[in-house]
């Protein structure tokens, strides 16, 4: 019985931190932010040549070999630093390539997102807050895709994009390259700038099949719940401490306001729900490689929990920061807005809720 | 992470249940009744229950921490073999550690500070539940601030002679002793003229008055000392320490499982009620809005579980639990407020019936849950104290400024 990080764990969430901090300042994450584009190739090759978006690839694929744990518990430090970059659309077609049995695309495309050669991301959502394999709208036939996805993540900057369709026998999976004919990517402004999303409209455009049924879809939405669950907590907890922190210097009335009990009662509340909510996707996190039957439950459970917690932090913060909290200039809202994304993306808290609830047999 | 137990935990935990088998094989009540869990009226004291426990003691599952000299099984620190323990007595319901304030409490105070005599003379009796406890801090004037308690004890003769009044006190009517904190030193500062005596409750000049609580039962009371006379002896520490005396508390091991085992008890129960009650010709369980609630309670109440294993196994690496121990009074009792409110809101109208009324859903059960689930958040550091501790200790702001 060990519920708990092991010592590599330790290690790899101070390796991470520790980059980020020298690497990825929020002068930079500005930077990035009001880029055209949105990516920074060399961020991104940095945190590949650390290892980040390979360390739940098996080795012979040119990975760690290690579990969506760890990789969530690099997500929990790119969500601290609010670090923009194509992690999460990686991560989550990379679980879903691990899910499938095609070994050619497996081949070509899981050591290029290792090595950071590659991006490759999923497109799931659909118009309508659709997020589930069995409602999907976009159509496969004769390898030939039709349909619209929104809320892309990282599409402008994918070298391919699984896509979720239906065909004949139900969902699957199809691998659409960059330059396809008949694949248009449009940009959106989305109100987290670290991420961007873009909207993808595919019109007969060619793809391969890399897997059937529903199987590889939902491995990578349940990574990606598990994911945002953990960026969440990063995020929600550096809201805490840079309020605490703030807190501590900045005096009205002749004092810290840390001071008076309206401001630490509410930090305290914050830092009661957070605490114990670590290991809910910890072990949301430790259920994908270990316990599959509860996975979907729990990773259902611990994304809308934690979200909805990181909204609170950054509204808790935001709100104890008074006039400057409230400025662009002060970082603050870069939390903020990452929250309103990690709270959206594959289906609001509700929604996770009612699956949730389904999944008990309720 | 893993979250088996190795084998050798396992072997031990075969070696329980084994044991458990032989000595004690008594067919479960079935009441699975949380509020007397609550209330700790589930406490079995008979001579059936004492033998087990003296059986289970010699075994070295009981009260580990407590030399042998005194009573305890005196066993190594070891958190995982206290949670297998505490597991397995639960499952077969069998007589476990009492859970009273005289263990929990007096015990480890006396461990520390008490005289050799004070040891031999109460620990043995206290730890078997033939000598009970109540604890006499909380005064009608010094609640959260409790260092401004004014119930004062003078020496005259050999004796203290104590005067003034305790509130609150649960199991006042059952004690035979009470464990108090009393002002000695008025000229001192306020925390260092206070002393710790052991009182015997049938002292003449002691009165207890039930005190009836809002669930219309009296499960606390007042106890007024007149002029009542207690041996010299009857002081653990010196005079003017009670403070820290009293500060004394359970610095081994803890089985840290049990709170969020009885708030899943009480969640499944009201998974059962909203699947039980009927609205509209269907069960509640159906609408949308209590299941996103129900769903929303229990991801908190998964979080308070494996928050429960992630300190037991900082216990277990010998680590502190730092902000993660502050931080699981307030949790629980707020989840097991919101809880017992959700059960409310699915009974609907008829949650206006008392419990033990039998057309009300559960005999009105979750009414009186509902009730107590504010006693809890008040009981023991009330919410607010717990901010205080979470946002000073825990956080590191400044102290709130105190006289």
């Amino acid at each position: 019985m060990d519920f708990g990080l092991s010592e590599d764990q330790v290690l790899l969430k101070e390796t991470v931190r520790r980059y980020l901090g020298s690497e990825c300042p929020t002068t930079r994450v500005r930077a990035i932010m009001e880029s055209e584009s949105g990516h920074d190739a060399a961020l991104w090759q940095g945190l590949a040549d650390l290892g980040v978006p390979g360390l739940a690839i098996p080795t012979p694929h040119g990975g760690a070999g290690l579990e969506l744990l760890d990789l969530a518990l690099a997500a929990e430090e790119l969500g601290r630093a609010c670090t923009p970059g194509p992690f999460l659309g990686c991560a989550m077609a990379s679980a879903a390539l691990l899910a499938s049995e095609d070994s050619d695309a497996k081949a070509r495309w899981l050591p290029a997102v290792a090595s950071g050669r590659a991006i490759v991301t999923v497109a799931l959502g659909e118009e309508g807050g659709v997020w589930d394999a069995a409602a999907l709208t976009t159509r496969a036939r004769d390898g030939r895709l039709t349909g619209r996805k929104l809320l892309v993540p990282a599409a402008a900057v994918a070298d391919a994009i699984l896509v979720a369709a239906q065909d004949g026998d139900g969902p699957g999976l199809w691998l659409v390259e960059r330059g396809a004919p008949g694949l248009e990517v449009a940009a959106l402004r989305g109100t987290d700038m670290t991420r961007r999303v873009a909207a993808v409209t595919l019109g007969d455009a060619p793809g391969v099949v890399v897997a059937g049924g529903r199987r590889a879809i939902d491995r990578a939405r349940d990574a990606g719940l598990v994911l945002l669950a953990a960026d969440a907590y990063g995020g929600a907890r550096r809201c805490l401490d840079m309020t605490v922190e703030y807190a501590l210097t900045r005096e009205q009335f002749g004092q810290p306001i840390g001071g008076f009990q309206g401001v630490k009662h509410q930090l305290a509340d914050l830092a009661t729900e957070l605490e114990p909510a670590l290991s809910l996707w910890w072990y949301a996190a430790h259920a994908y490689d270990h316990i599959p039957e509860r996975l979907e439950r729990h990773a259902a459970l611990a994304k809308a929990h934690l979200t909805d917690l990181y909204d609170r932090a950054a509204r808790v913060a935001t709100e104890l920061h008074g006039g400057i909290g409230f400025t662009w200039e002060y970082d603050l809202h870069l939390w903020f807005r990452r929250a309103v994304f990690d709270r959206a993306f594959l289906g609001d808290a509700e929604l996770h809720r009612l699956r949730a609830a389904d999944l008990a047999g309720w | 992470m893993n979250l088996a137990y190795s084998a050798e935990y396992e072997r031990f935990r075969t070696e329980v249940r084994r044991f458990l088998g032989e000595h004690w094989n008594e067919a479960p009540s079935g009441a699975a009744d949380s509020i007397a869990d609550l209330t700790g009226a589930h406490v079995r004291t008979d001579a059936r229950a004492t033998a087990f426990r003296l059986l289970a003691i010699e075994r070295g599952y009981l009260y580990r921490h407590v030399p042998r000299r005194y009573g305890g099984s005196e066993q190594p620190g070891d958190p995982l073999k206290s949670t297998i323990i505490a597991e397995e007595f639960r499952r077969a319901r069998a007589p476990f550690e009492i859970m009273g304030q005289g263990p929990s409490m007096l015990v480890p105070t006396l461990l520390e500070h008490g005289t050799e005599a004070q040891k031999e003379h109460f620990i043995r009796d206290t730890l078997l539940g033939t000598i009970r406890w109540c604890q006499g801090y909380s005064e009608p004037g010094a609640g959260s601030d409790l260092a401004s308690l004014r119930t004062r004890a003078v020496l005259d003769d050999g004796h203290w002679v104590v005067n003034g009044q305790k509130i609150w006190t649960s199991n006042a009517r059952e004690a035979e002793w009470m464990f108090a904190l009393v002002r000695t030193e008025p000229e001192k500062a306020k925390h260092d003229g206070i002393s710790y005596l052991l009182i015997e409750m049938n002292t003449p000049g002691i009165d207890v008055r039930p005190l009836r609580q809002m669930t219309g039962d009296a499960d606390f009371n007042e106890v007024f000392l007149e002029n009542a006379r207690v041996p010299a002896d009857n002081i653990v520490g010196r005079r003017g320490q009670g403070w820290v005396v009293s500060r004394s508390t359970l610095k081994h091991e803890r089985a840290l499982i049990g709170g969020a085992h009885l708030t899943r008890r009480t969640f499944d129960g009201l998974v059962m009620l909203a699947q039980a009650v009927e609205r509209g010709g269907r069960p509640v369980i159906q609408d949308p809005v209590i299941r996103n609630r129900l769903a929303e309670l229990e991801a908190r109440l998964v979080a308070a579980e494996y928050h429960g294993y992630r300190l037991l196994t900082l216990s277990a690496r010998g680590n502190d639990h730092g902000l993660g121990g502050m931080v699981t009074k307030l949790y629980s009792t707020t989840l097991g407020y919101d809880i017992a409110k959700l059960a409310m809101d699915v009974v609907g109208d008829r949650g206006l019936l008392a419990p033990g009324e039998p057309n009300a859903p559960a005999m009105g059960m979750f009414g009186l849950a509902y009730m107590w689930s504010l006693g809890v958040l008040i009981a023991g550091g009330a919410a607010n104290i717990q901010r205080n501790i979470i946002a000073e200790r825990g956080l590191g702001l400044p102290r709130d400024a105190r006289k």
